[in-house]
């Protein structure tokens, strides 16, 4: 039998679908494969007995052909989300040994249709980083190291371990959150895709809060087409919700393969940074000329608001974050620290529980709220984030379907190499993705190339408010073009 | 803008989070660092814009005011730190 690890996610599906395996047999595979990855650290929690018992029953239900459209297929879930009597962190000390008595509606849907679940995969601390290594259960290692060399590197973050595994076979397929550029970005350093689907388009609900409006589930998967699956099923109204969109969810794999020609694509001047890396040019240039020769009409766009996006969201999304992280006190679940009285048992508590970078972010979004300072920086950022949001408008009201940009500024780095005083250097990771947040787009990250030392290089596509039908059709022509790309493994 | 150590002292303590003394220099530089690469936003014309509330543009959806959940007091409080009775313990609060 070949390695099932090494299957594709739609593969698997058919795989099952003609009996040639079963899940039990697909789950245990990449069971093993967890056990002899584990140097990566990409689990925090891993799920054998459950992951068993799911895959027979998804097993049983293929038998009677009801194995619906995730029937059987192992998948890997961040720790961000809720999953029903199974450990939920977040990655923070905060949470403790927290065991929700819900699942998250995201999940659900995934169990729904018949997924298994293998595990909870590591992440930055209440997905506030772009490293993964701000995680209590420490960083992940990316699967990717640089040519001849055995420097451990990051997988980015915040959704690192969801990025790691899924490139490193220990899943088909996983979860992931993008407030900032959490799915795009360790997408890219992992060479594989990943996308943030529009605001609204999957619940929030049971999914630990960061910064509520930016915010966004999305899948990890190792092509476009597994990636279409996932959102599938992930997507979709939610009534427990509010900002959950009633609006029916497309049949996004029908949309890989799908012509791409005469779609106007933007590539927009604002991106193009002072002192960017000749590989990260080039690459772009060459995603151009990919769509180009499939049809597309590139056309070049502007987008003025882009360099305020970044700062911008490093007001909005703290303050949302300081006031979301106000219910960790010790009080109703997690961790607890004495202290003489309640304030310094919240006081305590807190300290005890939030990391450096956290703690960080808690108190500079309490200080851009507080009294005096609101008007001056919230309320600008968001004045602000309605003209980046504009600037996208105006280009899509010009016709424009999608809009070509790079997913990182670099390659993915070492492990502790941005770790200087100085924060806002790790901050600038998110560059090119921060923007589609705060205009609530959709934005998918594809491998398209490589940098010289070897390592996935990814671009972005940001589409228009729920079309992400044209993200899938435009990221498989990237994906036919550039290829799959696998990392040795030197851990095995 | 910048904060000084008192501002650093008085914004932990609104946040609810307790600063040693040897802390403070070093968050003081974290929290200056982040305000000064946010303080680029000033350059922005923003006369006359409105300030984002909703990205998706959409009507807030409501729903029945009715009771539609109860009874899992025993979830409520599985995972607090200490309870009695379904109720979460806390230090005393009423002298």
């Amino acid at each position: 039998m070949t390695d099932l690890t090494s299957l594709t996610l739609a593969e698997a599906r058919d795989g099952l679908a003609t009996k040639s395996f079963t899940s039990v047999e697909l789950t245990d595979a990449h069971l093993q494969a967890m056990e002899r990855a584990r140097v990566l650290n990409a689990y925090v929690l891993e799920t054998p007995e459950q992951a068993r018992a799911m895959a027979r029953a998804a097993d049983d239900k293929i038998a009677k052909g009801e194995g619906g459209p995730l029937g059987g297929i192992p998948l890997g879930i961040k720790d961000l989300f809720a999953t029903k009597g199974v450990r939920t962190t977040a990655c923070s000390k905060i949470l403790d040994d927290f065991k929700p008595t819900y699942e998250s509606t995201v999940t659900s849907q995934l169990w729904r249709d018949g997924a298994v679940l293998l595990g909870k995969l590591n992440n930055d601390e209440f997905a506030m980083g772009s490293s993964n290594e701000t995680s209590c259960f420490g960083p992940v290692v990316n699967p990717w190291r640089r040519n001849g060399s055995d420097t451990k590197l990051v997988p980015g973050g915040s959704s690192g371990g969801s990025a790691s595994a899924v490139a490193a076979g220990l899943c088909l397929g996983a979860t992931g959150t993008d407030t900032g550029g959490s799915i795009r970005q360790p997408a890219a350093f992992a060479g594989i895709v990943g996308i943030k689907p529009t605001y609204g388009r999957c619940s929030r609900w049971g999914v630990v809060a960061f910064a509520s409006s930016l915010d966004q589930a999305g899948p990890f998967a190792r092509t476009v087409r597994d990636s279409a699956i996932l959102l599938r099923s992930m997507a979709g109204h939610d009534p427990k919700d509010t900002t959950s969109v009633n609006r029916e969810v497309p049949d996004y794999e029908a949309a890989v393969g799908r012509s791409i020609k005469g779609l106007k694509i933007g590539i927009p001047k604002e991106y193009r940074l002072d002192g960017m890396p000749a590989e990260i040019e080039k690459l772009w240039t060459q995603g151009a000329e990919w769509l180009k020769a499939a049809g597309a009409e590139l056309v070049e766009v502007s987008l003025p608001h882009t360099k305020y996006a970044l700062p911008a969201y490093y007001i909005v999304a703290p303050a949302e974050a300081s006031s979301n992280l106000a219910r960790y006190d010790g009080v109703r679940y997690g961790a607890r620290v004495p202290g003489n009285n309640i304030v310094e048992m919240y006081e305590n508590t807190r300290a005890a529980g939030f990391g450096a970078e956290v703690r960080r972010r808690v108190m500079i979004g309490t200080y851009v709220l507080s009294a005096g300072y609101y008007d001056a920086y919230y309320l600008r950022a968001q004045k602000v984030r309605t003209l980046i949001k504009k600037d996208f408008e105006d280009c899509f009201a010009n016709g424009v379907h999608a809009i070509l940009t790079p997913a990182t500024p670099s390659a993915a780095f070492g492990i502790g190499e941005k770790a200087g005083a100085d924060p806002v250097e790790m901050y600038l990771n998110d560059i090119f993705t921060v923007t589609v947040n705060m205009a609530g787009l959709p934005g998918i990250a594809v491998p398209a190339g490589k940098d010289a030392q070897g390592l996935p290089l990814g671009l972005q596509l940001i589409g228009r408010p729920f079309d992400e039908e044209t993200l899938f059709s435009a990221g498989e022509v990237i994906e036919q073009a550039a290829g799959r790309f696998t990392p040795a493994k030197w851990w095995e | 803008m910048s904060v000084d150590a008192a501002t650093v002292r008085r914004i932990a303590h609104l946040a609810r989070i307790a600063v040693t003394d040897a802390e403070v220099p070093h968050l003081q530089g974290e929290l200056n660092a982040m305000l000064a690469f946010v303080e680029q936003l000033s350059e922005v014309n923003v006369d006359g814009v409105e300030p984002m509330t909703s990205v998706t543009p959409m009507e807030m959806k409501k729903r029945a005011d009715i009771v539609d959940d109860g009874n899992i007091a025993d979830d409520v409080v599985a995972n607090a730190p200490a309870t009695e009775d379904h109720f979460f313990l806390v230090p005393k609060v009423v002298e």
